[in-house]
């Protein structure tokens, strides 16, 4: 099929005056194909880098006090003298675990590499709305990134806050916080502009007759992650200036008054409040969760409606169901806030608003459920993945409901509860649609697809292994074993019926580690070396499927403009010879 | 707004001419009223809501947004609501914390 | 292939691209500087004594620098007109006129910053000056990005007139509109942080 190419390419090169060079082709490119690889390499190392610093953190919680083996010398003295961690050290990889995986992992990846590549293919666009802006912002937040991981060079180390960076403690905290602050300045910026791009185009950019109930699950997804990135994303750049100013210019937004560090008071006026810092990184973070998990269910929605060869249950109600999340994820944020001292009506309140939004999530995962009954199943690699994202979302979902509710919060929070239910939503949820994903696409992006038989090993692997991580925390954290401790709670009498489980996670935490091999070499493997597959190798509906394989690097995806006649996922349609009915098929062709 | 004929950008021009003077007026007597110290809530709402006046003026007229399309109206609504609930947090902060 | 909608509205939305690019980075605006405010009043209601801005801050000096930018945002929209009447030479004046008016907005700040910083007020001083500083700063920060915008369709910019009118004719309503938000926020500065 990528013979059939050449002759659309040369139609859409017309416009361009003459083949850009290398530099704008592959490094400085407008292109959204190439921006999303882009996206998509980074953001992947980015995940393997921020999972590699938890698996030696999970030496520490495994063996504490005893010296990391092979690695450990190379730490230098200040941060693991005789190869064994401090606990400074401890706390900042644990910090930058949790904000490379959010903020320079799976958000990336989710819109920045998904979004870009596929969004616009799917809307039968030429390109984003703002090709100059959206070079920008992945440079923007390659220059983050970067930022973040310098800090780990600097004397003091990188951020030690936590991902969460609160006040008082990350005002007082050593030059890796100013670097964390600065990189998020940067890594906001980026999506900012993304989203308005992202925006602009979905309402500006589908082809004719795509309407809004025409659009791909997938383009929902997106669509409402970029509002919840617009909107909330702002609150946390405000708070971020007000803590650099804290730390830089002395201001005390977040210091209150009288504070006293090791008998020494501090050199802060006070009068300021570290509560105000929680409320902002919260109007954020709440939104975030879902930035996190939306586009997985766009891909989730993608993947199932395709392998099951049926159009997806419920198709409306899933549309209105992420609309009213993207809504009331806005009113939720001070259910991390109930240990704060706030009054019970006002716990009320966000109780209930956090009771009312697991209703859609609910909905959504609800119709994707039914969405399997009846259907002829391919199980295909990524339908493997789509199918163990439903199971893992569900205990994900589930276990936050006690965290939403004050009185069983007073027990769980920040425990290793909490990490194990956000977890399942972010890890064997999100990170298993888009794996998904990366299946699933892969033939639209290269031409070839990947390696069944790894692909299944990959599969397997990591389902089990990611659950032996993750489960056990709900033990621990039962047992009130808190969050963020350098020893996993050695010290503490209350803990000791349940430390043997450290070994164990660790264990799984490396295995786990050890099962994406067969993944990277697949993916290397695949690009060069994989079965050559046509255009439209799943028999999809959608647009992205209407184009050739890996559309011509300039603007310009499709040799004519496409028209759409139907909704989305019109598989099994009755009385067609195929069993799918392409969005872009006239009718009479039929 | 493009396609606005010579005649009507015209009219534009005289309207934007009454609302430079009304916004001038506007903050002379805002800053006339601050000087006579009324009470603090009492000067809180008149100077906040002749600031609002201003800002509606300047937003409808110089922004067009008086004859703007319904896309924008919906996005402005959007993000009204979510500014309301920006100013919730010091809300849900103070409101029954028995202080 | 082209991107459509560049120049000429869609028919079912009504707007170009810009347009719609613009409020939505605007709507994010709203909420950079509305989460600063909400900041603002949890500080002040939560603090023990706060003091009145005439009290430290310099009235007249920001009562100029109001009227100055409010005027500089009648040039602005004047300078859109002006294309609008396909008058260029018309538009170079206002808008020249626009950058002016933001250069002295600056030059105005600027004393005002000397003044504070000559007695010895910097913005650990006390909560008010840390607010009034960070807000004011910031707002300064955005002066600044629309007076090198402004520059740019002044200079550079302003080439496309020749080649593509109505395209430059947006860019300028585009860049009018941010200008007009800018003026916009301090609108509401002024009185929270001088009158209050
Ligand atoms: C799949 C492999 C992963 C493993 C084995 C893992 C393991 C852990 C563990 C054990 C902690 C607790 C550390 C402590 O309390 O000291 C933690 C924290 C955290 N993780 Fe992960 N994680 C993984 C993936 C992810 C992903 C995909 C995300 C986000 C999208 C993520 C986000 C976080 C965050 C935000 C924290 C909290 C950090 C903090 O305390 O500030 N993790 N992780
Ligand atoms: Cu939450």
């Amino acid at each position: 099929m990528s013979e059939a190419a050449p002759g659309a390419l040369a139609g859409i090169r017309t416009d361009h005056h003459a083949p850009p060079g290398f530099w704008r082709t592959y490094v400085f490119s407008q292109d959204h194909k190439t921006i999303g690889i882009q996206y998509a390499i980074t953001a992947l190392l980015f995940l393997l880098f921020g999972f590699t610093l938890m698996m030696i953190m999970r030496w520490q919680l495994a063996y504490p006090g005893q010296s990391i083996p092979f690695i450990g010398k190379f730490f230098g003295d200040a941060n693991a003298p005789d190869g064994v961690m401090l606990p400074e050290f401890y706390n900042q990889l644990g910090a930058m675990h949790g904000t490379i995986m959010v903020f320079l992992g799976v958000v990336p990846l989710a819109v920045g590499a998904f979004g870009n590549y596929v969004m616009p293919l799917q809307i039968g666009a030429p390109d984003m709305a703002f090709p100059k802006l959206n070079m920008m912002s992945y440079w923007i937040y390659f220059v983050g990134g970067l930022t973040m991981l310098s800090s780990f060079l600097i004397p003091g180390g990188a951020a030690a806050s936590g991902w969460t960076s609160y006040a008082p403690l990350s005002v007082i905290a050593t030059a890796g916080q100013t670097v964390w602050l600065f990189g998020m300045i940067c890594l906001i910026t980026s999506s900012l502009l993304g989203s308005v791009n992202f925006i602009t185009t979905i309402l500006q950019l589908r082809a004719k007759g795509l309407s809004f109930m025409r659009l791909p699950f997938f383009v929902w997804a997106q669509l409402v992650t970029s509002f919840l990135l617009l909107l909330a994303f702002p609150p946390l750049e405000a708070a971020g200036v007000l803590q650099l100013m804290d730390r830089l210019a002395g201001t005390s937004f977040f210091m209150p008054s009288g504070l006293v560090v090791s008998g020494q008071p501090l050199a802060y006026t006070g009068g300021g409040n570290p509560l105000l810092w929680q409320h902002l990184f919260w109007f954020l973070a709440h939104p975030e969760v879902y930035v996190l998990i939306l586009p997985a269910m766009g891909i989730v929605a993608e993947v199932i409606a395709n392998n099951t060869r049926k159009p997806l249950w419920g198709y409306r109600s899933m549309v209105y169901a992420t609309i009213f999340l993207g809504f009331m994820s806005f009113v939720v944020w001070a259910h991390h806030m109930f240990l704060t001292g706030m009054g019970t009506v006002i716990s009320s309140f966000f109780q209930a608003t956090t009771m009312i939004i697991s209703i859609p999530s609910i909905i959504i995962l609800t119709a994707l459920f039914l969405s399997l009954w009846g259907g002829s199943i391919r199980f295909t690699t990524p339908m493997l993945f789509a199918l163990a994202f439903l199971p893992m979302f569900g205990i994900g979902g589930l276990t936050g409901l006690p965290l939403g509710l004050a009185p069983a919060d007073i027990h769980l929070h920040d425990t290793y509860y909490v990490i194990g239910h956000f977890h399942y939503v972010v890890a064997p949820g999100t990170l298993f649609a888009l794996f998904a994903g990366v299946y699933y696409w892969f033939p639209k992006v290269t031409g070839r697809k990947m390696n069944d038989t790894l692909g299944r090993i990959h599969f397997w692997l990591s389902f089990a292994f990611i659950n032996g991580v993750f489960m056990p925390m709900f033990i621990q954290g039962l047992a009130g074993v808190s969050r963020r401790l350098y020893d996993g709670g050695a010290m503490y009498s209350h803990a000791q019926g349940v430390m043997h489980l450290n070994v164990f996670m660790s264990i799984c935490a490396w295995c786990l580690g050890l099962a994406q091999i067969p993944f990277i070499f697949n993916f290397f493997w695949s690009i060069w070396k994989g079965k050559k597959v046509s255009a439209n190798y799943w028999d999809a509906t959608t647009l992205e499927w209407a184009a050739a394989t890996s559309p011509p690097m300039a603007h310009g995806n499709f040799a004519t403009t496409p028209e759409v006649y139907r909704g989305p996922y019109e598989y099994s349609p009755p009385g067609n010879a195929a069993d799918f009915l392409p969005q872009n098929q006239p009718v009479e062709a039929r | 707004m493009e396609t606005a004929s010579a005649e009507s950008v015209r009219k534009h021009v005289r309207v934007y001419v009454t609302v430079f003077v009304t916004l001038m007026a506007l903050t002379l007597i805002t800053v006339a009223i601050s000087t006579l110290h009324l009470g603090t809530v009492a000067a809180i709402l008149v100077a906040l809501f002749i600031a609002s006046l201003k800002a509606s003026l300047v937003a409808a007229y110089f922004m067009h947004l008086i004859s703007e399309k319904k896309l924008i109206y919906a996005a402005l609504t959007l993000t009204a609501v979510l500014f309301l609930v920006l100013m919730v947090i010091p809300v849900s902060h103070f409101a029954d914390r028995g202080l | 292939m082209q991107i459509p909608y560049t120049v000429e509205p869609r028919p079912d939305t009504g707007v170009y691209n810009a347009k719609l690019g613009i409020w939505l980075f605007l709507a994010s605006e709203v909420m950079l500087f509305g989460a600063l405010f909400s900041s603002y009043v949890l500080l002040r209601v939560g603090a023990t004594t706060w003091p009145h801005g005439y009290e430290h801050l310099n009235i007249p000096l920001a009562t100029v620098n109001t009227v100055v930018l409010i005027t500089s945002s009648v040039t602005m929209v004047m300078s859109w007109a002006s294309l609008a009447l396909k008058n260029l030479r018309k538009f170079r004046v206002y808008m020249g006129a626009t950058v002016g008016l933001a250069c002295v907005f600056l030059v105005i700040k600027g004393f005002e910053y000397a003044a504070k910083f000559e007695h010895g007020l910097y913005p650990s001083e006390s909560t008010f000056m840390a607010i009034y500083f960070t807000l004011t700063g910031l707002h300064g920060l955005h002066i600044i990005g629309g007076i090198v915008v402004n520059c740019y369709l002044l200079g550079p910019g302003s080439k496309m007139w020749k080649t593509d009118p109505a395209r430059f004719t947006n860019r300028v309503e585009i860049a009018g509109l941010y200008w007009h938000f800018v003026d916009l926020v301090w609108i509401f500065l002024f009185p929270v942080l001088y009158l209050l």
